[in-house]
């Protein structure tokens, strides 16, 4: 296997605080040492010119089509989008078609990740059979078979009482349950936030409470069974305010946030454009607000790309038709860096953070581990292009974004799976 | 792939300014009076192809539409697509490549989707008439009603108008609020708590009133909406005798507005939910004028479209 050294690069570390500018050698797939550490004989040289070297991201919150709706998006080429991105850790929904709801099924995915030799891809396991948010999953058995979590996926769980059982069940198993925040008798329907630019474009609603409130349900319980509960695309100020008070009193709550939901208003839906159109609905420019505060204070403990494929059919439909949901992944990075945070907390919230919160061996530079790596510029400039993005799904949001942090290589056990195309033309 | 025609389309009344919406209005005033006198220049359109493509039922306004087309010597053909029987999206575009390939000049478009003429709008050659979305607009039912009030009061600034019953699900209301306000007018909205979202309370010129009484004092015009018979007793309203009760346009509240107070109502009527009988039958009721009006502003909004229209 061979070796490498990245020479002048700036390395950032989020799981041990490091940022230096300095050297890496990766040896056998590993991280085999720092700034004096000897290079293998052989190791093949990368001159970062002062870009930062920083762990792979992992990206805990990924919809690919496979199986069942491939022509939107595969895992290839999923995976193609993701180390386009940084990313060489995800975190794949279950509600796939047939759902991720018995061992097998684990398995096969787990294995089709291996197969792209890009990612390492770590499935959900379902919380409900089919995910149709009635009978328990077997959760036991799919968190042998290497579940890392369980969710319902885009599903909210209707019936408190079944969610109570679940969470009771969950705890004794230590499962981390991975929730959609939306009280659905309420934004039954709905497709834009509760505003006045969705009553003058005549959609129906989904209010913002409809957020908190599940919230509130799903922390009470969480508080009444021990269970450990992570809110997923977290969208609204009143839902921040109740995990903030829910972290206050040691309930065992955890949440991430989406690009669009700190980037984007409500404001990109007007004239009914559908690729806006997600899951929770774009909100209001105070909940964005909210949504950025958060970030900083440590509310919101990991970003995630929530990257949902859609096709061009399933967007050139009356709005209230359309799928909802945008692709993520190539855009996390970029958006990301928009955040006002500093750059080695940035970078925590896309590596160290979610991989602590999954347990997955990721997110860290440290000596002897797997050597997943993001090399990118963080000054660099590109334009987020829908038709000319990596991977099959073309529904990004961001299409026309002029986004600062470009990904140069990304490396998956010390292997180059991704070299940024004008690279690669320099070597011609 | 043909080259595309960069066409104007009357998608909506929002947005527009006085200066849009006044010429619409004073070429439909002049229609008006050449159809009184059977005078109408049946050449305007000569060799034209409107499309009625209704994808909702309704008789009145693609009646009106198919009037006004023929009576400007267009060739107008009727096209209904019921949403029911075919999976809703596909139809959509899948009927765009249709008409591009028939050559269509002016398409009229109505679809019980919010945004569908805007995304049809984006696929089609023709020219985009709005005839109705979802909950979204109605800008012709807006430019007839405006037309009516104006033939009345001669302008539109300075007037209070309450628009009256089920403005969340109404495009009618909708459209009236912006080019009421767009023209200087004060608009009261009265109804129900569960059909007057209160978001309609942050635009500038718009009061929300619940109390009808209060609502109706001192208005030069009482505007009514259809209430849907499905939303009595569907968790919206109760009962329709307590709407009527409650929100229904009778004698007694007509009294209030001011004495000239027109009574309107874009139609069909619920007699006896929202509107009395001798209500809508009295005077003051200017409600089939108002259906008047809507044929020589349709008239106006196929000529002026094809006029503006950029050469194939």
């Amino acid at each position: 296997m061979t070796s490498l050294v990245f020479e002048n690069v700036r390395l950032i570390d989020p799981a041990s605080g490091r940022d230096t500018p300095g050297r890496l050698v990766v040896q056998n797939g590993k991280i085999a040492g720092y700034d004096t550490h000897e290079a293998p004989k052989g190791a093949q040289i990368i001159d970062g010119q002062g870009a930062v070297l920083c762990p792979g991201l992992v990206d805990m919150r990924v919809s690919l089509g496979e199986p069942g709706t491939e022509y939107r998006e595969n895992i290839h080429s999923g995976a193609q989008a993701a180390v386009a991105g940084g990313i060489t850790s995800l975190a794949v929904l279950p509600d796939t078609d047939p759902s991720i709801d018995t061992p097998a099924l684990v398995h096969y995915i787990t294995k089709r990740g291996e197969e792209t030799n890009m990612v390492s891809l770590h499935p959900y396991g379902a919380l409900t059979r089919h995910c149709a948010g009635k009978e328990m999953a077997e959760i036991g058995l799919l968190k042998q078979a290497g579940a890392v979590a369980f969710s319902d996926g885009a599903r909210a769980i209707s019936d408190a009482k079944q969610m109570r059982n679940l969470l009771a069940y969950s705890r004794f198993l230590d499962a981390l349950i991975v929730l959609h925040p939306e009280e659905p008798t309420l934004a039954r329907g709905g497709c834009a936030t509760g505003s006045e630019l969705a009553v003058r474009l005549g959609l129906p609603q989904i209010p913002a409470a409809a957020e908190a409130m599940m919230v509130a349900r799903d922390l009470r319980l969480a508080e009444m069974t021990g269970a450990r509960i992570h809110f997923a695309h977290i969208s609204t100020g009143e839902a921040l305010d109740l995990i903030r008070q829910a972290k206050a009193k040691n309930i065992r709550v955890t949440c991430d946030t989406a690009p669009p939901y700190f980037s984007m208003t409500e404001d990109a839906i007007g004239d009914f454009r559908t690729y806006a159109k997600l899951s929770p609905p774009l909100r209001e420019e105070h909940d964005r607000q909210a949504v950025l505060a958060a970030l900083a204070d440590g509310t919101i403990d990991v970003i995630a790309s929530d990257h949902v494929p859609a096709d061009a059919d399933d967007k050139r439909l009356p709005f209230a038709h359309a799928r909802a949901g945008g692709t993520g992944l190539a855009t996390l990075l970029g958006v990301t860096l928009e955040a006002n945070l500093p750059l080695i907390e940035a970078l925590r919230l896309l590596t160290s953070a979610p991989a602590q919160l999954l347990g997955l061996e990721a997110g860290t530079l440290a000596i002897g581990k797997k050597a997943d790596l993001c090399l990118f510029d963080p000054e660099a400039k590109w334009t987020v292009t829908a038709g000319s993005m990596p991977g099959l799904a073309q529904n990004t949001p961001f299409d026309g974004r002029v986004l600062k942090g470009k990904v140069l290589r990304t490396f998956h056990r010390g292997r180059e799976v991704y070299t940024a195309p004008h690279l690669l033309k320099d070597a011609h | 792939m043909s080259v595309r025609r960069h066409n104007v389309h009357l998608l909506g009344i929002e947005g527009m300014q006085p200066n849009d919406i006044t010429p619409f209005l004073d070429l439909a005033e002049s229609y008006a009076l050449l159809s009184r006198s059977r005078n109408a220049p049946r050449d305007i359109l000569q060799g034209r192809t409107v499309i009625n493509l209704f994808f909702e039922n309704s008789t009145r306004t693609r009646t009106s539409f198919e009037l006004a087309g023929k009576r400007l010597g267009a060739d107008v053909v009727n096209m209904s697509v019921s949403t029911s029987s075919v999976s809703k999206g596909e139809t959509l575009l899948d009927t765009a490549a249709t008409l591009n390939a028939m050559h269509c000049d002016l398409l009229v478009v109505r679809h019980d989707q919010s945004g569908a003429p805007s995304l049809l709008s984006q696929k089609v050659e023709a020219s985009v008439v709005n005839a109705g979305d979802g909950m979204h607009e109605h800008p012709t039912q807006a430019l007839l009603d405006a037309l009516t009030i104006r033939r009345h009061f001669n302008r539109l600034d300075g007037l209070t108008i309450a628009i009256c019953g089920d403005v969340s699900h109404s495009r009618v209301a909708r459209s009236n609020i912006h080019l009421l306000r767009a023209m200087g007018s004060k608009i009261r909205l009265v109804g129900p708590p569960t059909l007057l979202p209160s978001a309609f309370a942050k635009m500038e010129g718009v009061t929300l009133y619940h109390d009808m009484d209060k609502a109706l004092k001192g208005v030069d015009v009482a505007m009514c909406l259809r209430v849907q018979r499905e939303r009595m007793g569907s968790g919206l309203v109760p009962s329709a005798r307590e709407y009527f009760s409650l929100f229904g346009l009778d004698r007694r509240r007509l009294s209030l507005a001011k004495s000239h107070a027109l009574v309107m109502h874009p139609g069909p009527m619920n007699r006896g939910i929202e509107i009395a009988s001798d209500v809508a039958d009295s005077p003051q009721s200017v409600i089939s004028e108002q259906v008047e009006m809507g044929v020589a502003v349709r008239m106006a909004v196929l000529d002026r479209l094809s006029r503006m229209q950029s050469p194939s």
